[in-house]
């Protein structure tokens, strides 16, 4: 089995992972009790879909590799996931600007994932379709209130957006495995996702009077294992467990 | 989020059933009150159908008033229908 599958599945399932374990973080610490579980459900979602990519590329690998190690045990080099999902929970405003601006994206991969001529693939990205469609229905809501609503939220909402922009172009950038696998009708065409995405949140930025950033630069290295300052620490703390007691189960 | 309003959450669990009171929550507004009931109260599949009301808008019976409004009904046996000989061919009453 080509490696280029395997990075490619670890890609998505990175994404997945971290934004999961980021939106686990607010788990007791939400603004409410409703939107604490209606983040953690979210996050709960999203670590139910990584479980079953990273089993899939455990049995491509083959050897040792289980989902769990795939999952717990690699280095920070090693984990395929953008830059966006890493950034931390500053306020809640970026909490749901970057779960926006990722369910969209997320959204339009699956849409076109679940026509993947690999099966397993492609009933992951279905069956994933309906959890992310109530995502992004939770997080553009919210991004409508709050834009919409108070000067201070509107400001804030405003500075989330404008501070996480520099992070979005990477959601597009083609890596050589991505290339290969659109090439093998496996994966999808990211970079021909950035015109909907732009437009969708243009759109309901909008309608939350709020504006899209105008930005010529942007930050990237995530897909390629090059991750920013924050990432140590998210593995670190999800890793602690299985780095201290090896094997440990329950 | 204190100032949220309070909503009583209504849950119909199968086509066909009655939905039941199932608790309350917070929330600005009615689609919030939807949004946020099917998080807390259908995470595990118990629901096909939601209601919420804004909790100002029930009017509830007074519990100071109990003796007067209830305890009459309780010495009436009669109204039971216990008092009728049922067929046996008559199944599932």
């Amino acid at each position: 089995m080509s490696n280029s599958k395997i990075n490619y599945i670890l890609g998505i399932a990175d994404n997945a992972l971290i934004l999961g374990q980021r939106l686990s973080e607010l788990c007791g610490h939400g603004p409410s009790l409703e939107t604490d579980i209606a983040t953690t459900n979210i996050a709960l979602d999203l670590l139910g879909q990584t479980r079953s990519y990273y089993q899939y590329a455990a049995e491509l690998q083959g050897g040792e590799a289980t989902e769990d190690t795939l999952a717990f045990l690699r280095k920070e080099r090693e984990y395929k996931n953008v830059l966006l999902v890493e950034q931390p929970n500053t306020d809640f405003g970026y909490v749901m600007a970057r779960q926006y601006m990722f369910d969209v994206f997320h959204l339009l991969l699956l849409e076109q994932l679940q026509n993947s001529n690999d099966e397993v693939l492609a009933a992951i990205a279905k069956k994933s379709i309906k959890e992310v469609s109530y995502h992004k229905r939770f997080s553009g809501d919210w991004i409508k209130r709050l834009g919409d609503g108070t000067e201070e939220s509107h400001n804030r909402m405003q500075e989330a957006f404008d501070n996480l922009w520099t992070f979005t172009n990477e959601l597009f950038l083609m890596t050589a495995d991505d290339t290969a696998m659109v090439e093998a009708g496996v994966g999808v065409d990211v970079a021909a996702l950035k015109a909907a995405w732009t437009q969708e949140i243009t759109a309901l930025l909008t309608e939350a009077t709020l504006t899209v950033p105008d930005l010529k630069y942007f930050l990237k290295g995530g897909k390629e294992g090059i991750h920013s300052e924050h990432m140590g620490f998210i593995l670190t703390e999800m890793q602690y467990m299985q780095r201290t007691y090896p094997n440990m189960t329950w | 989020m204190n100032n949220w309003p309070l909503w009583e959450v209504f849950i119909r669990s199968k086509n066909g059933l009655e939905h039941r009171h199932c608790g309350s929550l917070h929330a600005t507004d009615a689609t919030m009150a939807l949004e946020n009931a099917r998080d807390v109260y259908t995470r595990r599949g118990e629901g096909v159908s939601i209601w919420v009301v804004p909790s100002s808008q029930i009017t509830a019976s007074n519990p100071e008033h109990n003796g007067e409004t209830f305890e009459p009904a309780l010495d009436k046996v009669y109204r039971h229908p216990t008092f009728y000989e049922l067929p046996d061919e008559l199944k599932h009453m």
